[in-house]
């Protein structure tokens, strides 16, 4: 579905991704892993054209999305979750959800308010409250639920448990699995090692602005030496 | 009372104008951080527009329906042609450039009209007056000018507050980057606000058609008190724009007509009414310059 083959990306001089390359199917849990600054999110920023990309090729069920603008790749039906939330402060939780729905992928039963939010029910007692006065943990659930809204074919998470409490990750890791059960593909980043492995299909390593390792979770699990060299654990 | 009344509708009056004028200016200073100076030239556009039209075919409400759509398009193709270019520069850029562009049209209405005004009539079924109080008559128009401007008003509070695109043109303000990877064509949004900016700002130039003269740099007088507006509502701010519409628009229009008044009791006649006009020509300042005092980012500043 996702075919990204070997994109270079520059922020003004410097060179943040050196010919990444990496390939996501139809109802596939992939990550992205690496430590802090190796260029993990800089590949979904040029994933969805937010960083211009300088060479490569990128493309979405066949549609080469390289020179598309933001709003046309997401079009397309790839929902962002992005580092650091981004919520709009300024909206309701209902206009966040709202703001952007959309059946970008097509789907027979789009996602309604009512669904999203039995996923988080947490979400619900704070429909009239503004995206600023929700905590951390309220934020990221509504980031997930704002980029699920566009019921994306593929949704891309950046950091989704960055900074929360055990209880509220869980919430989230837990909402993640339900989706995966319907087949939602899903790009992920995260630095939770372990509930990674539980989630994921696949997983690509980065570092220094290059993908240096891919496979499946039995061979990370199984490889102390990489998890120890690239991941720090 | 009978002037006290008359005054505080005149104020009224000009407050409705006001606002609609500021209300597509905050909105594209709030949203697309361009400091626009042609805002006015849109105002004079849509009263030449529709002066020229009611004058051909005898109708102001044709003049209006033509006025109006004709604005909002020059103005959505300023934008497209110029005005997205400065997005990113810095304003000094901003200024020069739209401040050319007052130049340019008031330049072309010149050739197009020439350098004699142009006069609306009121229309036929609009003119004379309604007693709202019984005993104080006040010109029927003056009275449509202010209910349309109130309708608008509330037109524009429901856009932002129920509609989708109203929430995308918030959302899009708060945070365009994240607006656009969630599939919001923020530049088409941008040209919208603009459209929509400047047919404000033709309806306001078509309503004071009839009560003032129609000419070559109409827009650039009402533009200063639009800057004040603004700057006391709160930079990009809708509600903010119709309270400081309102109060600029009461604080001229009783400052102009009571201070002579206040200082006839004190001073002689000729004194008072020249020390009384100057003052009241600077009430609208020393308003804005207390407002900032009090609140530095005007009175209802956007949701930061
Ligand atoms: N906006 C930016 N401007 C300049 N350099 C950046 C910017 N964002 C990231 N970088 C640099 O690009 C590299 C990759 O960063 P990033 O993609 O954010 O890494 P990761 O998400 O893996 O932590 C880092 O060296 C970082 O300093
Ligand atoms: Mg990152």
């Amino acid at each position: 579905m996702l075919k990204v083959e070997g994109i270079e990306t520059f922020y003004g001089s410097s060179q943040a991704l050196f010919g990444v390359s990496l390939q996501i199917g139809d109802g596939e849990v992939v990550t992205l892993l690496g430590r802090n600054g190796m260029g993990k999110s800089t590949t979904v920023k040029s994933i969805m054209g937010i960083t211009p990309v300088s060479s490569g090729r990128m493309s979405f069920n066949n549609i080469d999305i390289h020179p598309l603008p933001s709003y046309a790749i997401a079009r397309l039906g790839i929902g962002l979750v992005p580092e650091g939330r981004q919520i709009f402060p300024n909206l309701t939780v209902r206009e966040n959800i709202l703001v952007a729905a959309a059946n970008r992928g097509g789907r027979k039963e789009p996602y309604t308010v009512e669904e999203v939010l039995e996923i988080f029910p947490r979400l619900a007692e704070r429909l009239n409250h503004y995206g600023d006065q929700l905590s951390g943990g309220e934020q990221q659930m509504l980031a997930v639920v704002r980029a699920l809204m566009t019921n994306p074919k593929l949704m891309i998470l950046d950091e989704a448990t960055e900074g929360l409490a055990p209880l509220v990750r869980k919430e989230i890791w837990h909402g993640l699995s339900v989706l995966k059960g319907r087949g939602q593909a899903i790009l992920v980043i995260d630095k939770n090692l372990d509930a990674l492995m539980k989630l994921a299909d696949r997983h690509y390593i980065m570092e220094k602005g290059q993908v240096v390792w891919s496979g499946e979770t039995a061979a990370i699990a199984a490889n102390e030496k990489l998890k120890a060299r690239y991941l720090g654990v | 009372m009978l002037l006290v009344f008359e005054q505080l509708l005149n104020g009224l009056q000009l407050g409705v104008t006001l606002f609609l004028l500021s209300a597509g200016l905050t909105l594209i200073f709030g949203i697309m951080q361009v400091i626009n100076l042609a805002h006015g030239s849109f105002y004079m556009i849509g009263a030449y527009v529709a002066a020229t039209v009611t004058a051909y075919t005898g109708s102001f409400l044709l003049g209006l329906a033509v006025a109006l759509p004709v604005t909002a398009l020059i103005g959505m193709l300023v934008e497209m042609s110029m005005l997205r270019r400065l997005y990113h520069k810095e304003h000094v850029d901003q200024v020069l450039a739209t401040f050319g562009l007052i130049m340019f049209f008031n330049e072309l209405t010149r050739i197009i009209w020439g350098r004699q005004p142009l006069f609306m009539d009121v229309p036929a079924w609009l003119s004379g007056s309604i007693e709202l109080i019984p005993g104080i008559p006040y010109p029927t128009y003056r009275l449509a000018v202010i209910g349309v401007g109130l309708l608008v008003a509330l037109f524009l509070y429901l856009m932002f507050a129920y509609t989708r695109i109203g929430m995308q043109i918030r959302a899009g303000a708060s945070n365009r980057e994240m607006a656009a990877a969630l599939g919001i064509n923020i530049k088409r949004l941008y040209t919208l606000v603009f459209g929509l900016g400047t047919l404000l700002a033709g309806l306001a130039g078509v309503m004071a058609g009839p009560i003032l003269a129609v000419e070559a740099g109409m827009g650039e007088s009402i533009l200063i008190l639009t800057f004040v507006v603004i700057v006391i509502g709160g930079i990009g701010s809708v509600r903010g724009a119709f309270v400081g519409a309102l109060l600029v628009g009461m604080v001229d229009t009783l400052g102009r007509a009571f201070l002579p008044l206040f200082f006839r009791l004190v001073f002689p006649a000729a004194t008072a009414d020249g020390a009384a006009a100057s003052i009241a020509s600077m009430l609208i300042y020393l308003l804005m310059a207390a407002i900032l005092i009090w609140r530095p980012r005007g009175l209802l500043p956007a949701h930061s």
